[in-house]
C-alpha cells in the first residue's frame, strides 16, 4: 500500500552533473499502490462528503425524536428550557439538540472503538513490526477488510497500513465531535448526518482493531468451526485461583495468558472473562472462559470467585474496585483509560507490587505493561487464592430473612429499578421467609445495583437476589462458539444469490449488550426461531453470550444445534464488540463478491446496494451503551433496518418510515429510469420494540427488500404471515403494500391473502431494478 | 398519592402533566374531546388487579367509552383472544410518530386524533413517547390512565397503588355506561 516518513540525507555525492552536499529529503508518504480496482467516487469521506446520501435516508425514514430531557445543559448560557419549540440561548431547538446528542453518543462510541484499535495496533506493532502481515481467514479470505476498503480506499496489507486508516478515522470523529460543540450545527438533519458519518467511522475503527487482533495474536480464521467455549459461572472451578478479566481490549489478558503458559500453571488456574474481553480470551486460548455479559460483574465478584480482578477497557462498573474490596480480592487496572485512582506501578518490580496487593498493602494498581499485568496478575492469583479461600459477601438465607424485616416498603428500590422490578413485594414475602420471589427476579435483573443505591436502610439488595438465586448461578454451565472472525469469501459466494433473490429469507445480526427488558431468554428465543427458519443468524458481543445461555429440549445450547457457518439456518458468533465490523462486512462483501460491485472508496452505491437488495436486519435487544449507538449508526448509513429492545427508546430518536405515505416509496428502476413504488421495504431504520413477539413480527417484515424475487418475496412473505398469525392472532393488514404480482403471495395462504388484497384494493406493480441513485440508472429517460 | 414521577431518575419536567384527583376529571376530558384514542402497551397483561388482568378493565372501558383502542406490540391477539377487535395496532413508536404529525388523518382517515389516552406501556416508553408529543404537537392533549405518574404528559394520575388503579377505571367505565 503505502509507505510513510521516508527521509533520506545524503553528505556529499558526485556525479556525472556535479557534486550535491548536505541534501535532506523528507517525504510524507510513498504510494506503492498495486491494487488495481479503480477509486470510487468517495474515498475517505469528510463528514460532509456523503451527505446527499444521508438525507436520502433520512428523507425516507425521518426522525421521530423522544427527547427525555426538556432541558439543555451542555454550556453555561443554560440551563436553557426546549420545551415545545422554545430555542436556547445558542438557538438551537430541541430537534437539533436531540439530534445533537445522537452525534455526541455516536461520536463517543466511535471514538472507543477507534481508541481501541488505536491502542491494539500501537501495540502489535511495536511487538510485530509495522510489515506484519494481515490475514484474517487465509486462502478463504481475499477481501479481507472491506469496510476499510469501502471507506477509505485502501486496503491494508500489513499492521502498518492501518495505522494511516485510524489516522483518517481519529481525524474524523473529532470533526464529529467539533460539530457538537454550541454555535456549530444548527440543523437536526445536519447532525443526523453526522451522526451516520461517525456510525461510518466506527464500522472502520471496529474492523481495523479486529483485523489487527485476528493476524497477530492469531485468533480463529473465519472459521466456522471455531471452538465451543464453556461458558456460565458453574463452568468456573473456584477450587482454582481464578482471574477475572473485564472490558474488551484483550492485550492484558494476553499478558496473563503468556505468563501463565510460561509458567506452567494452565490447567492449576482458571482465566475467566467478562464482557467482550471474555470473547477475545477465548479466540486466544480456548480454555479460557466466558463468565456471562456485563451485566454479571456484582454477582460474579460478590459471590467470591475472582482472586485477581484485572480491568482493560470499556463497559467495567466504575466502582468495580470498591467491589472486589469487599471481596478482598485486588484490582489490576491495565488501561490508560481507566485508572481508576490507582498508583501508577508499572515500573516497579513485579514481585514488589505482588507482595503489596497478597499482603493487602494495596487493593489496586495500574499497570500499563501488558506482560507485567500478566506476571503480577498470575502470581497474585497463585497467593492469594489460599488466604482469600473464595471470601465473599453474599447473606445467607437467615441474614437475607432478618434484614428484609427492616424494608419500610417505601418502594423507592423498585421506582429506580430500570426494569421496574417489584422488589417490595419480593422482600415482603422474604421477610415472612418466603424467598421465592426474590428467586423470581435472579432473571430479569441486570445487576445494575440502583436498587441498593435508593434504599435508605442500605439493604443490599442486589446480593438478595444473587443469593436467592444461587442455585441458577452456580447451574449455569453452557456453551458459547469461539468468535469466529470474519465471514469468508467462500460462504459469501455460496448465499449470496439466495439471499439478494430473496430465498433465504433474511439475516439477523443480534448484537450488542445485555439491558434486556426479562433477561436474555428473549434474546435465544429469537435466534432460535429465526435459525430454525433458515435465515442466517449471527451473533456478538453479550447477545452472543446470551444466545448461548439456554438450552433446547436435548440439552443442546444453540451453537452446538445450529451450525457456525454463514449459510442458512447457521448461527455463528463473530465474536466481541469490534467483530461486529465483519457483519457490516459480510454485507459489504455480498455486493462485491457476488455482484461485482467496486467496493474502493464507493460508499453510496454499495449502501444503495444493500439497502435495496439485502434482507438484513440488525437486533440489538439489550443495547444500552454509546458504542452501541454508533455501531447502530454505522449499519443505518449502510440502509440496513436496526431494532432494539424497549431500553433503546431511551436513545430518543428513532428513524421511522411511514407505511401509510406512499409517495415515500418510489425507487427508481434502474433499467428504465422509471420511478417504481416498492412499498415499505425496509419499513424502518431504527426501531424500538416492546416485546420479543414484536421483535419477531418485524424481523420477518424489516427482512423484505425491493429486489425479492418473486419466489423471495413469497418467502418472506410467508415467514412474516406465519410469525403475525402466531404471536398478533391475526393476518397482518399491510400485506397489499408488499404484494407485487400474485405470484409473490405464499401458495398455501393465497386465500386469506387474496381476501385482504382484494379488500384493500391492490394493483399489481414491477419488480424493478432498485436503486436510489439517478446515476445508477442505465437507461436515461427522454 | 404522589405527583412525582414513578422513575426516580425520570428527569421531572419543565412542563409537567396536570395531576387527575378523580376519574371524574378524566372522563370529562375524554367526553370533551371529539376524536379520542386509547393507546395499549404490553403491559396490559402484566398488570393484575383484583385478580383481573389490565387488558380486561381496559377492554371494560373501551367498550363502554368507545373510544377506539390502537394495540401496540403484540397486544392485538390479546384482545382478539378476549373477543374484542382493536380500531387498529402498530408498533408504540409508529402510533408516536403518527401522533406528531399534523397532517394525519388518523385511524379512520377522517381526522387528527385531538386526545390521546396511554396505558400500560413500559413506563419509559411512555415518559418517552409522551415526551416526544409534547414537545413536537404542543397542542396535542395526553392522558395516561396508568398508576404512575407520567410527567410528560398533559393530565397524569398521580403514583398510586392497585386498588386504587382498579377502581378508577372501574369508576371511568361505569360513568360512561348507561349512554353517559
Amino acid at each position: 500500500m503505502t509507505s510513510k516518513n521516508v527521509h533520506m540525507k545524503i553528505g556529499e555525492m558526485k556525479t556525472s552533473t556535479g557534486l550535491v552536499k548536505n541534501l535532506e529529503l523528507s517525504i510524507g508518504k510513498i504510494v506503492d499502490d498495486s491494487w488495481t480496482e479503480p477509486m470510487g467516487p468517495t474515498p475517505m469521506p469528510s463528514i460532509s462528503t456523503l451527505r446527499d446520501w444521508d438525507m436520502k435516508l433520512l428523507n425516507k425514514y425521518k426522525p421521530f425524536y423522544m427527547p427525555d430531557c426538556d432541558l439543555c445543559c451542555l454550556c453555561t448560557f443554560g440551563k436553557c428550557d426546549l420545551t415545545a419549540g422554545k430555542r436556547g440561548a445558542c438557538g438551537l431547538d430541541i430537534a437539533a439538540q436531540s439530534s445533537r446528542i445522537v452525534l455526541i453518543a455516536a461520536s463517543i462510541g466511535a471514538a472507543t472503538h477507534t481508541a481501541h484499535a488505536r491502542h491494539m495496533v500501537d501495540h502489535l506493532i511495536e511487538k510485530y513490526g509495522r510489515n506484519f502481515p494481515l490475514d484474517v481467514g487465509g486462502l478463504n479470505i481475499k477481501v479481507e477488510a472491506p469496510v476499510t476498503r469501502l471507506v477509505t480506499g485502501i486496503r491494508p496489507e500489513n499492521l502498518g497500513d492501518l495505522d494511516e486508516v485510524l489516522e483518517y478515522c481519529e481525524t474524523q470523529i473529532t470533526h464529529c465531535l467539533s460539530a457538537a460543540h454550541t454555535g456549530q450545527e444548527g440543523s437536526n438533519l445536519d447532525f443526523e448526518s453526522k451522526a451516520f458519518h461517525a456510525g461510518r467511522i466506527d464500522q472502520v475503527g471496529m474492523e481495523v482493531a479486529d483485523i489487527a487482533q485476528v493476524s497477530a495474536l492469531d485468533f480463529p480464521k473465519a472459521d466456522p468451526e471455531a471452538p465451543l467455549i464453556e461458558m456460565g459461572i458453574g463452568t468456573v472451578d473456584t477450587s482454582k485461583p481464578v482471574i477475572m478479566c473485564i472490558g474488551h481490549n484483550v492485550v492484558p489478558s494476553v499478558g496473563i495468558i503468556d505468563y501463565m503458559k510460561e509458567s506452567k500453571l494452565d490447567g492449576k488456574m482458571e482465566v475467566v472473562g467478562l464482557c467482550c474481553t471474555a470473547f477475545d480470551n477465548t479466540r486466544y486460548y480456548d480454555r479460557a472462559k466466558i463468565v456471562g455479559p456485563i451485566s454479571w460483574q456484582l454477582r460474579f465478584v460478590r459471590g467470591g470467585f475472582a482472586d485477581v480482578v484485572v480491568l482493560d477497557e470499556q463497559c467495567i462498573r466504575t466502582d468495580i474496585f470498591n467491589e472486589a474490596e469487599r471481596v478482598r480480592a485486588p484490582v489490576i487496572a491495565a488501561s490508560e483509560k481507566n485508572c481508576m485512582g490507582f498508583k501508577n506501578r508499572t515500573n516497579d518490580p513485579a514481585d514488589e507490587i505482588v507482595a503489596d496487593l497478597v499482603s493487602g498493602k494495596a487493593t489496586g494498581v495500574l499497570i500499563l505493561d501488558p506482560e507485567k499485568v500478566g506476571e503480577v496478575a498470575v502470581k497474585v492469583a497463585k497467593q492469594i487464592a489460599p488466604i482469600r479461600k473464595k471470601y465473599r459477601v453474599l447473606p445467607t438465607i437467615e441474614e437475607i430473612i432478618a434484614l428484609a424485616k427492616t424494608c419500610r416498603q417505601c418502594n423507592l428500590c423498585q421506582r429506580s429499578c430500570p426494569q421496574d422490578l417489584q422488589i417490595p413485594a419480593a422482600l415482603k414475602a422474604a421477610a415472612e421467609g418466603n424467598l421465592a420471589p426474590l428467586t423470581d427476579l435472579y432473571e430479569s435483573c441486570i445487576g445494575c445495583g440502583r436498587c441498593e443505591e435508593a434504599c435508605p436502610v442500605k439493604l443490599q439488595i442486589h446480593s438478595y437476589i444473587v443469593k436467592a438465586g444461587e442455585k441458577f448461578m452456580i447451574e449455569e454451565t453452557n456453551f458459547c462458539r469461539s468468535g469466529r472472525g470474519a465471514v469468508q469469501d467462500v460462504e459469501i459466494r455460496n448465499v449470496g444469490s439466495p439471499i439478494v433473490l430473496g430465498e433465504i429469507p433474511g439475516i439477523l445480526a443480534v448484537v450488542g449488550c445485555s439491558n434486556y427488558p426479562k433477561g436474555g431468554k428473549d434474546v435465544y428465543d429469537i435466534c432460535r426461531e429465526f435459525a430454525s427458519r433458515r435465515y442466517i443468524v449471527v451473533t456478538s458481543g453479550c447477545s452472543a453470550m446470551s444466545a448461548g445461555s439456554y438450552k433446547n429440549s436435548e440439552g443442546k445450547t444453540l451453537y452446538e444445534e445450529f451450525p457456525g457457518g454463514f449459510e442458512a439456518g447457521g448461527v455463528l458468533n463473530v465474536g466481541s464488540c469490534v467483530a461486529n465490523s465483519h457483519i457490516a462486512g459480510a454485507a459489504i462483501k455480498v455486493a462485491n463478491i457476488f455482484a461485482k460491485r467496486n467496493l474502493r472508496g464507493n460508499y453510496e452505491e454499495i449502501a444503495d446496494y444493500i439497502h435495496n437488495r439485502l434482507g438484513a436486519v440488525g437486533l440489538a435487544w439489550g443495547a444500552y451503551s454509546q458504542k452501541a449507538a454508533s455501531i447502530a449508526a454505522g449499519f443505518w448509513s449502510l440502509g440496513v433496518p436496526v431494532l432494539v429492545g424497549p431500553h433503546g427508546s431511551k436513545y430518543r430518536r428513532m428513524l421511522l418510515g411511514r407505511a401509510d405515505k406512499p409517495e415515500n416509496w418510489e425507487v427508481y428502476d434502474a433499467r428504465t429510469g422509471d420511478k417504481v413504488n416498492v412499498g415499505p421495504a425496509p419499513e424502518h431504520l431504527f426501531q424500538t420494540v416492546e416485546t420479543p413477539q414484536e421483535a419477531m413480527v418485524q424481523i420477518a417484515k424489516l427482512c423484505i427488500r425491493p429486489n425479492d424475487t418473486w419466489k423471495g418475496r413469497s418467502i418472506k412473505l410467508s415467514h412474516y404471515i406465519d410469525l403475525h398469525k402466531r404471536h398478533y392472532g391475526c393476518m397482518p393488514q399491510d400485506l397489499h403494500l408488499f404484494v407485487r404480482t400474485m405470484a409473490d403471495v405464499p401458495m398455501t395462504m393465497k386465500d386469506e391473502v387474496t381476501k385482504i388484497l382484494e379488500a384493500k384494493g391492490w394493483k399489481e406493480t414491477v419488480i424493478p431494478d432498485p436503486t436510489l441513485l439517478p446515476r445508477m440508472i442505465r437507461k436515461k429517460k427522454e | 398519592m404522589s405527583c412525582e414521577p414513578w422513575q426516580c431518575s425520570e428527569i421531572a419536567a419543565t412542563k409537567k402533566a396536570n395531576p387527575i384527583q378523580k376519574p371524574e376529571v378524566a372522563v370529562a376530558m375524554i367526553k370533551k374531546a371529539a376524536r379520542p384514542i386509547l393507546i395499549v402497551g404490553s403491559n396490559a397483561t402484566e398488570r393484575w388487579m383484583e385478580g383481573k388482568q389490565l387488558i380486561d378493565y381496559i377492554i371494560d372501558f373501551a367498550k363502554a367509552s368507545k373510544v377506539p383502542v390502537v394495540a401496540t406490540a403484540h397486544m392485538v391477539g390479546e384482545f382478539l383472544k378476549r373477543g374484542y377487535e382493536p380500531a387498529a395496532f402498530m408498533s408504540a413508536m409508529d402510533i408516536g410518530n403518527r401522533l406528531v404529525d399534523p397532517s394525519w388523518q388518523g385511524l379512520d382517515g377522517k381526522g387528527h386524533p385531538d386526545l390521546a389516552l396511554f396505558v400500560g406501556l413500559p413506563y419509559y416508553m411512555e415518559a418517552l413517547i409522551l415526551c416526544g408529543l409534547k414537545h413536537f404537537a404542543p397542542d396535542f392533549r395526553t392522558i395516561t390512565l396508568d398508576n404512575l405518574y407520567h410527567a410528560h404528559a398533559s393530565w397524569s394520575f398521580p403514583n398510586a397503588t392497585l386498588e386504587d388503579w382498579a377502581n378508577n377505571l372501574k369508576v371511568m367505565t361505569q360513568k360512561f355506561e348507561g349512554g353517559q
